[in-house]
């Protein structure tokens, strides 16, 4: 996993509450077994025009103007800024894939549903929470000032405006931010208590004999 | 000892280590498997060079993506063999403790084979690559869904690495007037608490009214948490959930079974246990449910109208209601009985099982679906539950009413088959999901119970099934 440190780019807003995983990545995308080559159908049903289907030719398609992901002016954003609840609904590891693939590192947002925050730091997207206010007052200035951009800090938590202007703290759990500071991967960290996980094991045999 | 809700006597039961900051390795009982979240995990333990930890603990099935129609075809789609295929190759290379593979006579959605073969049992933690892995928690077992990193985790540890949530009580009082259903208690809880509702917690459903319902109801309800923001959702060990599991293939038997038993009945939350958060519902007040929106939220009962946003003083919700009715092609204030549909889906990991599909049968029975209903398709959670139906001649009754009697399988609750709603087309449907997209591209879902999809299929549009004589 790639580690994670200092991040500064291009903020990009997606201003509605509830956004499913299933309108971040429809599931005529989830038939492939790998686990890159998402990005390209990220919103698929909100960026394009027509109807998405597996092996179409992206740079073909008509993009809908409207969806603020297809502005020039959010073109390469790394930061996504986005309402309540983002990444509700089903626990597709698919919908981080494609945000990472897309080329996003760091979500902001008032609160995500929790399975999806929590795949959000396997794959290396760190998903912060600000409050309300403080992600409308971000709202604001994203559209205000094009070009507008924001540094993120995980070692310190915090978010800067690019001026210096603002900056806001967030909170992120220690064991996580270990992990995604130093790429860290998590089974090879779990697997160095193998011997407690088998001793554990051993007990549960002969207490519930049943389940094994 | 202090007083201990369910979920802490579920969760202390399976920690093999905790960590300073809160966080606490899980031990995982149970994984089911299935095909579009498992491939990429398998790999990466391939990649890795690790092996599953325990095989045992799996067990298996294709459902995703698996056609209802046709099977002597085999799967036409070729992007969905390629998943169908590695699932059958990772099955083969690494066993299971049991795989139903596409046709089996057992296959199934995931989430109704593991109780009906008793592979889901109370005390147990429960796990899944699909978010609605919560429907197994109806067993007092701790069960949630999780994403393929986390799938690869428990393939290669047993165990998960995760922090203790906080814990709901969902009492639901009183008696569930006639009519209404498990799937109305589900959608009236959400409808109340709202989709990020349960964010953050493991709900439990308590009160007369839940244990009032059969195993197949619990399910219904547990189902849903995640609807609800909850992760899991769980309901305490009673007599109908000892019975229900009794005789099961993978349940425990002979002196083994009067153990267990003994063991399974004391997962209650002790009575004076503290809940962070209760919400009471009275069951008296519900009534049949049909969303009008694109989240499980935007719903009111068969008796309701379609909201105004103008009447909605908060602009963000006002924006939500405005967007999702362009969506759904409805105007507001509009009588939800004068909704018309286009096509009923009655199935689902929600409402699959035979007491679903008793209840659309009994609706349906003697009549015929309306001529503007251009598909009426019922698909039975598992090859279990359709040959149980089968033999009480339900299918009988579907086909002679115009419904078409499907092989079972996901289906149309996502669409990854052939079985989808084309742009614009309107569905009532049994499933969980009414998303923008969910039941195919422009499709336009409203969730239902089963017997509230029947009526609308013979109707032709929604109706009070209360008042259908
Ligand atoms: S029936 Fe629907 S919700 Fe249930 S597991 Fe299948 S796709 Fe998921």
């Amino acid at each position: 996993m790639q580690p994670f440190h200092i991040l500064t780019g291009l903020v990009a807003p997606l201003d509605r509450a509830n956004v499913d995983t299933d309108v971040i990545i429809p599931k005529q995308f989830l038939k492939s077994i790998n686990r890159s080559g998402f990005g390209a159908n990220l919103f698929d049903g909100w960026r394009y025009l027509d109807k998405g289907e597996p092996g179409m030719n992206h740079a073909l398609r008509p993009l809908n103007p409207d969806f603020a992901l297809n502005q020039p002016r959010y073109r390469g954003a790394q930061i996504l800024l986005a309402r309540r609840n983002f990444g509700c609904g089903s626990s597709r590891e698919h919908a981080p894939w494609a945000l990472a693939d897309y080329g996003f590192r760091a979500l902001i947002a008032p609160s995500y549903a929790d399975i999806f925050f929590n795949n959000c730091y396997k794959n290396g997207l760190l998903p912060i929470v600000l409050a309300e206010s403080e992600v409308e007052h971000l709202f604001h200035d994203t559209a205000a000032f094009p070009g507008f951009r924001l540094t993120i800090d995980l070692e310190r938590q915090t978010v800067t405006t690019q001026d210096g202007g603002a900056t806001f703290k967030f909170d992120v759990e220690p064991f996580r931010k270990h992990c995604l500071l130093n790429g860290l991967d998590e089974i090879g960290l779990t697997l160095t208590h193998a011997t407690d996980i088998a001793a554990f094991e051993a007990k549960r045999k002969i207490e519930q004999p049943w389940l094994f | 000892m202090t007083a201990r809700t369910l979920y802490d006597k579920l969760w202390d039961s399976h920690v093999v280590r905790s960590e300073s900051d809160g966080t606490a390795l899980l031990y995982i009982d149970r994984h089911l498997v299935h095909e579009v979240t498992s491939p990429q995990a398998f790999e990466g333990l391939k990649l890795a060079g690790r092996k599953p930890w325990r095989v045992g603990s799996i067990v298996a099935t294709a459902d995703h993506n698996t056609p209802t129609q046709h099977w002597d075809r085999g799967i036409e789609d070729p992007t969905s063999r390629v998943q169908v295929d590695a699932l059958d190759a990772n099955m083969r290379q690494y066993g299971a403790k049991a795989y139903f593979p596409f046709r089996d006579k057992r296959q199934g959605i995931v989430h109704v084979i593991g109780p009906e073969n008793g592979a889901t049992l109370p005390g147990m933690t429960v796990v899944c690559g699909d978010s609605h892995t919560s429907t197994h928690g109806a067993f007092g077992c701790l069960a949630f869904g999780i994403g393929t990193s986390e799938v690869e985790h428990v393939l290669a540890t047993q165990c998960l690495l995760t922090k203790q949530s906080k814990a709901m009580l969902v009492k639901v009082d009183g008696t569930l007037p006639f009519g209404c259903t498990a799937k109305d208690v589900a959608l009236a809880v959400i409808g109340k608490i709202g989709t990020a509702g349960g964010s953050g917690y493991a709900i439990e459903f308590g009160g007369p009214a839940i244990e009032a319902l059969s195993m197949e109801g619990r399910m219904t309800v547990c189902n849903m948490s995640i609807e609800a923001g909850a992760r899991a959702g769980m309901i305490a060990v009673d007599d109908k959930t000892i019975a229900y599991l009794r005789g099961r293939p993978f349940a425990p038997a002979a002196e083994m079974w009067d153990r267990a038993a003994a063991y399974w009945r004391t997962l209650v939350s002790d009575a004076d246990a503290k809940f962070d958060r209760v919400v009471t519902i009275d069951a008296a007040t519900i009534a049949p449910q049909v969303t009008w929106g694109t989240s499980p939220e935007m719903v009111t009962t068969i008796e309701g109208r379609v909201p105004d946003p103008d009447k909605e003083r908060d602009p963000m919700r006002r924006d939500g209601i405005e967007r999702a009715l362009a969506y759904m092609g409805l105007s507001p204030n509009t009588a939800m009985t004068d909704i018309c549909i286009d096509k009923v889906f009655i199935g689902s990991c929600t409402n699959s099982r035979i007491e679903d599909l008793r209840a659309a049968a009994a609706v349906v029975s003697g009549r015929h679906k309306a001529d503007n209903v251009k598909v009426a398709m019922v698909v039975p959670g598992s090859g279990l539950v359709k040959a149980q139906a089968e033999r009480e001649g339900l299918d009988r009754v579907f086909t002679a009413a115009g419904f078409e009697w499907r092989e079972p399988g996901c289906s149309m609750c996502l669409a990854m088959n052939d079985d989808r709603l084309e742009p614009g087309e309107r569905c009532a449907s049994t499933s969980n999901r009414n998303f923008e997209g969910r039941q195919g591209t422009g499709g336009r879902t409203h969730l239902v119970s089963p017997a509230m999809a029947a009526a609308a299929a013979i109707a032709g549009h929604f109706v009070d099934v209360r008042r259908l004589s």
